[in-house]
């Protein structure tokens, strides 16, 4: 029988004080199923930097974690304002974060280079005005 | 159950009234000894007579011992109080914390490995990297503990004047804690070091009192000196280095809290994390006696009446360290806990398990069934551990099933032999 684990997590826009939480959990599942430690380092920068573009510019999201014995799946959807130029939000250092975001250490235009460094598989689905769509996976072998 | 409750990693449970450790997830952190209101959880300590199988034994104070008596004490008055109840020798360790501190800083100017650097010199959060964060292994700084270090010349020294073999020396750590008093005595936990056996602070503490009032304060010989004396407080480490962007944590849960980020790939730009498992660092170990906070504030004095003079000539330490005088002796291994299952596919079968016991839990953590939460219980249950009907909340519900039901029967069985019941309105 083919074995598979799915959670959700909610997590809320501008909460900083909760921000990683998500990640936290999905880390600590990971380590209970004896998942090789550079794989879950893998995956929870991946959770974490998505995370955090949901505290910084959606208004809510859920992400839904799948693990099967080969994959580690994240998918992120959320209800924000989407991102116009997905070609340049890629870019490494190109961010539209305020200046607040960026005095606490965060928005350095790194955050999707970095889930696409992290991924073997990524892709990104967004609409203005709507949200967008993270699909992220990890390979556990 | 105040153990149970407060223990970082959860190794604790009560099963038959009697508290259980379990070893493969406990840090040795010494919370447990703390808190617990009837001084049910005490330490394995050594005494004297361990050691007297050496021909010479060498007392090595950890230098929160210099905090621990009046204010008046000088810390060289210390090492004769130590002789005086029965060590052949004492040899100070804040000596030995400037030169590590001079080697940490030469290991930032110029090796280039992932940042931030944690300090390996707490047992308890060496332990906690090698179960919960085996990702940040590579973070540890390579460099001996000061008791390590001290030990050692300790031991080559009296070799050399007394003319002895390395296992004819005993060096005995003074120690604040259970962290290092394990990190020492269990061998599981425990990698090359000098140091052949410790006694707790609070178990010399009134023989020393008795010594010192014998001896007069202004006894012992020579003066100690150094910021190796600010180590055992909080931010005692990041004084004596002149690297900027360092902190300095106090207490298991914000270490964990820290881990946490670093592992998330973040804190990159912080070049040195000084991180103890006791939230008042050394001063605020479970085997000691003074107050964490005057101990702190007597720290702070000696820092100010003898910190300015250094011990060490700085130029000589960097050579020795370059010669690898200050390298870790042995590799930190990972010591992952046992997952769920015996690969990953169990393991998410036995993950769903656990899911489906903890949604019947009533999530308040109350402990009641010997687990410090419902979802450790739930845990336990998937690994055999326990069983769902040790949580009094199912175990009550199933009793009201049981008792509905005999209830009926016995009802049924009346009526059948004195016919139905009469209705009263």
């Amino acid at each position: 029988m083919a074995s598979a684990y799915t959670q959700s997590f909610a997590i809320e826009g501008k909460d900083f004080s909760r921000a990683g939480a998500a990640s936290t959990e999905i880390k600590s599942i990971l380590k209970s199923l004896g998942i090789n430690a550079v794989v879950v380092r893998r995956v929870a920068i991946a959770a974490y930097e998505a995370e955090m573009n949901v505290v910084m510019y959606a208004a809510r999201a859920t992400l839904t974690c799948w693990i099967t014995p080969e994959v580690v799946r994240l998918c992120v959807q959320d209800e924000g304002p989407g991102i116009a130029d997905v070609n340049l939000a890629m870019q490494e250092g190109w961010s539209t974060a305020t200046h607040e975001m960026r005095e606490m250490g965060f928005g350095a235009g790194m955050g999707l280079p970095n889930i696409k460094r992290n991924a073997d598989e990524f892709s990104i689905r967004t609409e203005v005005g709507k949200g967008t769509r993270l699909d992220i996976v990890v390979h556990i072998n | 159950m105040a153990c149970m409750q407060i223990c970082p990693t959860e190794a604790i449970r009560v099963r038959r009234r009697r508290v259980a450790i379990w070893h493969d997830r406990c840090i040795d952190c010494g919370e447990c000894v703390r808190v617990c209101p009837n001084g049910a959880v005490v330490p394995r300590t050594s005494s004297f007579s361990d050691f007297s199988g050496f021909k010479r034994t060498i007392a090595l104070p950890s230098p929160v011992i210099y905090s621990q008596f009046g204010k008046d004490v000088r810390p060289a008055a210390l090492l004769g109080a130590l002789r005086r109840i029965g060590f052949d020798d004492a040899y100070d360790v804040a000596c030995a914390s400037e030169s590590v501190s001079i080697a940490i800083q030469e290991y930032l100017d110029t090796v280039d490995s992932p940042r931030p650097l944690i300090s390996p010199f707490c047992p308890a959060i060496v332990r906690l990297v090698q179960i919960r964060y085996p990702n940040l292994l590579s973070h540890l700084i390579p460099i001996e503990s000061p008791m390590v270090i001290a030990a050692r010349e300790a031991k080559r020294l009296a070799m050399q004047t007394y003319d002895l073999k390395e296992n004819e020396v005993g060096a005995i750590y003074i120690t604040p804690c259970p962290a290092k008093m394990l990190a020492v005595k269990d061998p599981p936990r425990r990698r090359h070091s000098f140091v052949n056996g410790t006694i707790a602070i609070n178990e010399i503490y009134a023989n020393v009192v008795r010594a010192l009032a014998e001896q007069g304060p202004n006894d012992g010989d020579g003066e100690i000196r150094g910021l190796g004396l600010g180590w055992p407080i909080l931010g005692g480490q990041v004084a004596c280095l002149k690297a900027e962007d360092c902190l300095a944590i106090g207490g298991v849960s914000d270490a964990v809290r820290v881990f946490e980020e670093i592992e998330n790939g973040k804190l990159k730009d912080i070049q040195y994390i000084e991180v103890h498992s006791c939230p008042t660092a050394c001063v605020g170990g479970s085997l000691t006696v003074e107050n964490s906070y005057i101990a702190r504030g007597k720290v702070l004095n000696l820092v100010r009446k003898y910190g300015a003079t250094p011990c060490q000539d700085r130029a000589k330490i960097r050579e020795l360290y370059h010669k690898g005088f200050f390298s870790l002796l042995g590799k930190i291994p990972p010591l992952p806990l046992q997952p769920l299952g015996e690969d990953v596919s169990h393991a998410l079968q036995a993950l769903n398990q656990k899911r489906k016991i903890f949604d019947q839990l009533p999530g308040i953590n109350c402990g009641a069934c010997g687990a410090p939460t419902c979802s450790a219980l739930a845990e336990d249950v998937v690994r055999g551990e326990a069983t769902a009907e040790d949580c009094v909340f199912i175990a009550m519900r199933q009793f009201e099933q049981l008792s509905a039901t005999l209830l009926e029967k016995v009802q049924a069985h009346s009526e059948k032999v004195h016919g139905p019941k009469e209705r009263t309105s």
